[in-house]
Order: structure tokens, then C-alpha cells, then sequence
């Protein structure tokens, strides 16, 4: 965090006519709003494309923003939404649970999800693969509540579900990102245990 | 739902922290007696472990920069419930709810009670006048103001629209 302020300060002073304290906000969350696009767009440039046009269309709309919810979960919706718009507007295919292809499709040349060489046998490369494996929704999950560190109930209001079906479509989800990294990087996955 | 999958449920809310008291201290008591829920734990504790050290990707090193940028060229718009009039939408809710309750009125105020029998309905649809709802004044009133609303709004819509663009330009 680049400054001590907390996002509802920082949003008065944009508010208020200070554009430069908006450098904060995004610093403060372009990895996560990156990560959130790149699970449903899986070209690193696009997605970095619509992550930026995330945080221009969360600016424009900043007086919109009541501070009645967190402002990552607004942040969300503004990305998810933004996110679908773009795949619908290039047709892209989202990946689907259990498509075999999607691996290869992760590990071949012309994605930009390749990793680099070192990244793909590090331990976070391989959970970041993996989770790249999952469908949109299991891999959304996992992130709000590993990488974003959203509590049950934030989730719920994200996701518009009840605290109990969040538990236990993470439980899934979790088992089913275990599957993958035993299937896929087994070996790594030996190394780790 | 399995035994396998019973286990892994409790055992995966008892390392996120949401199980009960006595729920914890069940599972404590597992966790020292049985191999089994043992074993799973520390499969799962290892799991829970490397999901969490997974980083967050990051976008390239211009990106706030390039974000910064774009906003430059904007202003923030003012927020939606400054320039959505609520009387405007309330007096439309008022004008339609009134049409509605009129017709209603109109429509129960033309039934025969008193017609008997199953198969006829109680309105005899040929004989209702249509011509006088529409040339009646009160109706052509409702209409007129039904269009001068129209027009209040279209109006404003292209005024903020007007603004939008000058402010852009």
C-alpha cells in the first residue's frame, strides 16, 4: 500500500477534486482487479486491457460509490461486468471445468498466460496454473478468498449467494484445485508434500 | 454425501477457522486418535498452505500509470440519484397506477352481477362502447400528459447527454 490511508479517505480526497490520490487506489488494487480479469480472459494483454478500463470506468462512476460495501466488492462487480463485455464483444471462450484442452491451451506458446520458465516450477506458478485450470467460478472463488482475503459473508454479497453455499462451493472448489495440481503437477506436487 | 467427503468438509472448516467450539474440540479429538482424519489433515493443512502462498498477478509496471492517463481525460460524473429526479418518477408511477385503478373502475363498474351460469362470462365484451373511452376527455387529458412527460424526459436525457459530450470535448 502506497499510502495509510483507507479507501474511503482517499476516495473523498478524489472526490473532492484531488485526481493524483486516485494512483493510490490503483496501486493499491491492480493486482487484484488483474488477477480477477485474467481468470476469465486468459491473453495477459487483453486482460490488462480491461483491467485498466475497469479502474477508468470505476473513476467516472466514483460518485456512485456510497461506501455502504467494501470498495473491492464494488471494484468486483465493475470488473466482472467489464470482463464479460469484453469476452462477448471478441467472442472469446470462457473454459470450462474438467476441458483437458485448457491445460494445453495454458501451456502452449501463443497464450499469454504463459509463465516463465522458473515461475512454471515454483510452487506459486504451479498453484496460479492450476487454479488457470479451473472454471471461471471455482477459480473466482478461490481468489476472493485465498488472494483477496474476503470473508464468507463479503463473498456472499459478491457473488449474491447465501454465507452457506459460498463454504461449501469453496470446499469444491478447493478439492477440485487439489485434483488438478495432483493430476497435472504431480510431481510438484510430491516435491511439496 | 460420503464418509471421505464428510471428513474433508469438517476438517476444511476447522482450518479456516468457522467450526463451532464443540466442533473444534470433536475434531481435536479425531485428529489424536484417528490415523485416518490425521492423515487428511495434513494432506489438507498442506493444500490450504500452498493455495495461500499464490500470489496475485501483476499487470505490467506502466500500468498506473497508463490508467492515470486515461482518467486525465475524464471528470467524474456526478452521482445517479443527483440527476434522476425522483418527483419525475414518482408523478409517472402516480399517472400509470391511476390509469390502471380508472380502467379497473371502468371495467368492474360494467359487470352484471346478477348474470348466472358458468360458461357466460360475466362481461359482454361486444357490448362494451370503446368508443367512448377513447373520446373521452379525462382519457385524451391522461394521454396528453402521458406525452408531455414523455417529452419532459426525453428532453432531459438529451440535455445530460449534451452536457456529457462538452464535457468530454
Amino acid at each position: 500500500m502506497s499510502s495509510g490511508l483507507s479507501d474511503n479517505e482517499i476516495i473523498s480526497r478524489v472526490l473532492a477534486g484531488e485526481q493524483n490520490a486516485y494512483a493510490d487506489l490503483v496501486n493499491r488494487y491492480q493486482n487484484y482487479v488483474f488477477t480477477l480479469t485474467l481468470r476469465l480472459i486468459k491473453s495477459r494483454e487483453d486482460a490488462e486491457e480491461v483491467a485498466q478500463d475497469v479502474f477508468v470506468k470505476a473513476y467516472r462512476s466514483l460518485a456512485d460509490f456510497r461506501g455502504e460495501s467494501k470498495f473491492s466488492t464494488w471494484l468486483y462487480t465493475i470488473t466482472n461486468t467489464t470482463s464479460i463485455t469484453f469476452l462477448r464483444k471478441k467472442k472469446l471462450e470462457t473454459h470450462s471445468l474438467d476441458n483437458e484442452k485448457v491445460f494445453e491451451l495454458a501451456d502452449s506458446k501463443d497464450s499469454g498466460f504463459r509463465a516463465n520458465t522458473i515461475e512454471q516450477k515454483s510452487r506459486i506458478g504451479m498453484v496460479t496454473r492450476a487454479i488457470a485450470l479451473l472454471s471461471p467460478d471455482d477459480a473466482e472463488i478461490i481468489t476472493l478468498f485465498y488472494k483477496v482475503e474476503q470473508s464468507l459473508d463479503e463473498i456472499g454479497k459478491i457473488l449474491g449467494l447465501e454465507t452457506n453455499t459460498v463454504k461449501v462451493r469453496l470446499h469444491r472448489a478447493r478439492t477440485r484445485l487439489k485434483e488438478k495440481m495432483e493430476k497435472h503437477f504431480s510431481e510438484e506436487v510430491k516435491n511439496i508434500y | 454425501m460420503n464418509q471421505q467427503q464428510h471428513i474433508e468438509e469438517q476438517l476444511w472448516s476447522y482450518i479456516d477457522g468457522f467450526s463451532s467450539e464443540e466442533e473444534r474440540s470433536a475434531i481435536e479429538k479425531l485428529l489424536q486418535n484417528n490415523v485416518e482424519w490425521k492423515n487428511k489433515y495434513h494432506e489438507l493443512l498442506d493444500a490450504h498452505q500452498l493455495i495461500k502462498s499464490a500470489e496475485l498477478e501483476q499487470p505490467s509496471m506502466r500500468f498506473t500509470k497508463n490508467v492515470m492517463e486515461q482518467i486525465a481525460k475524464y471528470q467524474i460524473a456526478p452521482a445517479t440519484k443527483t440527476y434522476i429526479n425522483k418527483k419525475i418518477i414518482w408523478s409517472i408511477g402516480a399517472f400509470f397506477i391511476t390509469m390502471i385503478v380508472g380502467f379497473l373502475i371502468y371495467g368492474f363498474g360494467q359487470i352484471n352481477w346478477n348474470v348466472s351460469g358458468d360458461t357466460k362470462l360475466p362481461v359482454d365484451l361486444s357490448k362494451i362502447d370503446y368508443s367512448k373511452i377513447f373520446k373521452n376527455s379525462y382519457v385524451n387529458i391522461f394521454m396528453m400528459i402521458n406525452v408531455l412527460l414523455g417529452l419532459v424526459l426525453l428532453d432531459r436525457v438529451l440535455a445530460n447527454r449534451r452536457k456529457r459530450f462538452q464535457r468530454q470535448a
